[in-house]
């Protein structure tokens, strides 16, 4: 019923060199992959200005104190990207309560974010770091 | 018999397009009321991240192009629907098969598919004593519904979306399937999958197992004689992401060997590019192995896929 592992090796091959094959990056964290101060402080902050103009979620942020998200929100990156800082607020749940975001939402933020990095020429590899440690945050930022 | 099915196909698309207007009318008419300007949550949301609802399977569902993956097609997020419609073309050294469907992803929770698939023995028909570009037409209705787990927000746990779903398909050459051992027309698959995206190293693993009866995917009929029931065939695939725009990867696909005609198990490398959320294209090089009698049926997989 099978073929024969001949047949099959070259298939093994293939799927081994893409799951073992991808290059590691070098000794440093995400956080001077990114930049360091200036590049987080700068993808941070033309994301939210991405988000102001983004049609789709420009609303949300009503009566928000931008340049203090800003700064709050490089306190975060920071932290969760290996930098020097410790970012110690209220939980996402809490500051997300009542604004009945979707997942929609969370993902455009996330196509802001990626256009902030893109436009720093940051790397897809080094982009998909960072958006695997805010993946998990949907579920505390979508519909509190 | 062929022209029923395409009639019907035809009217199927008609009125999912249909549908289309009214759903979106009445998603106005609820934003008609108060003052203040209450953000409103379309229904073809688009909502999705690029890439991750999936190509279109030559079944007709959403997931690799072979394989199956337990994401629902489209990019409606679970707030959302999404539509897709396919056209895929694998041309083969003895023969080529087109498949065209449709597939409704509703708030990523249940996936509704359609695919007409037309298998043409172009000149190798006469060999086989069927005529030249004598076809077999098969229609496959699939539903799909997501369990647990959510492919791109799972990265801290290795939790994988998973699904179950069920494929009708339904050949319209009876007699000829009899002719050549079949035991019947139309069969239904059961399969189960598992999708994981491991977004910090850009790759994407699946697999799935297909309890199933199809010969050569239904297209040469359902069991024989011999070998009536139904058997576990495995689904793998990995891709790797180069952007959110591209990515690469293979598929292998196992497959029963009901009639003994050697049938074997499929392979494909791909490529795919996302050109936006409304359109995508597939490149394969694809290996089915031997179809009736025919060796070395290998060949060029080309899948354009459009969306709302």
């Amino acid at each position: 019923m099978y073929r024969p592992l001949r047949q099959t090796a070259p298939v093994l091959a293939t799927f081994a060199f893409l799951l073992f094959g991808v290059p590691v990056s070098a000794d440093t964290t995400l956080y001077d992959d990114l930049g360091g101060k200036d590049g987080v402080t700068a993808i941070t902050a033309v994301m939210i200005d991405n988000a102001l103009a983004d049609d789709r979620i420009k609303a949300t942020f009503d009566d928000i104190n931008i340049p203090r998200l800003k700064g709050l929100l490089y306190q975060q990156f920071c932290t969760l990207t290996g930098g020097p800082c410790q970012y110690k607020r209220r939980s996402m749940q809490e500051t997300h309560a009542g604004l009945n975001l979707h997942e929609s939402d969370f993902n455009a933020l996330v196509e802001d974010l990626e256009a902030a990095m893109d436009a720093r020429d940051i790397p897809w590899s080094t982009q998909v770091k960072l958006l695997a440690i805010l993946a998990p945050m949907e579920r505390d930022v979508v519909k509190q | 018999m062929a022209l029923m099915h395409f009639r019907r196909a035809i009217s199927f698309l008609l009125l999912s397009m249909l549908a289309l207007p009214a759903i979106a009318v009445a998603q106005e008419t609820t934003d008609a009321s108060g003052d203040e300007p209450e953000r409103v949550h379309p229904l073809f949301d688009a909502g999705k991240l690029l890439a991750t609802g999936g190509v279109s399977q030559v079944e007709g569902a959403g997931g690799g192009g072979l394989a199956t993956w337990a994401v629902i097609g489209g990019y409606g997020t679970n707030d959302g629907v999404g539509v897709t419609v396919h056209e895929t073309f694998i041309g083969l050294r003895s023969f080529d098969l087109n498949s065209a469907g449709i597939a409704v992803g509703l708030y990523d929770r249940v996936e509704l598919s359609y695919a007409h698939q037309t298998f043409d023995t172009l000149d190798t028909g006469v060999a086989l004593g069927l005529g030249r570009n004598f076809k077999f037409d098969e229609d496959v209705y699939g539903a799909k519904v997501r369990l647990f787990g959510q492919l791109v927000y799972d990265q801290s746990s290795w939790l994988p979306q998973t699904a179950v779903g069920v494929e009708y398909r339904s050949n319209d050459r009876p007699d000829i399937l009899k002719a050549v051992g079949a035991q019947d027309a139309n069969g239904v698959d059961f399969y189960a999958a598992a999708t994981k995206l491991v977004l910090a190293e850009s790759l994407l693993v699946s697999g799935a197992v297909r309890f199933t009866r199809a010969n050569q995917f239904g297209i040469l009929g359902f069991g024989s004689a011999a070998h009536s029931d139904y058997q576990p065939e495995f689904e793998g695939s990995v891709a790797y992401l180069f952007s959110k725009h591209f990515a690469v990867g293979a598929e292998y696909r196992t497959k029963p060997d009901n009639l003994g005609f050697s049938e074997q198990n499929a392979y494909d490398l791909f490529a795919a590019y996302f050109i936006n959320k409304h359109a995508s294209v597939t490149l394969a090089y694809v290996d089915l192995g031997t179809i009736a009698t025919r060796r070395d049926q290998n060949g060029v997989f080309a899948s354009l896929q459009l969306g709302i």
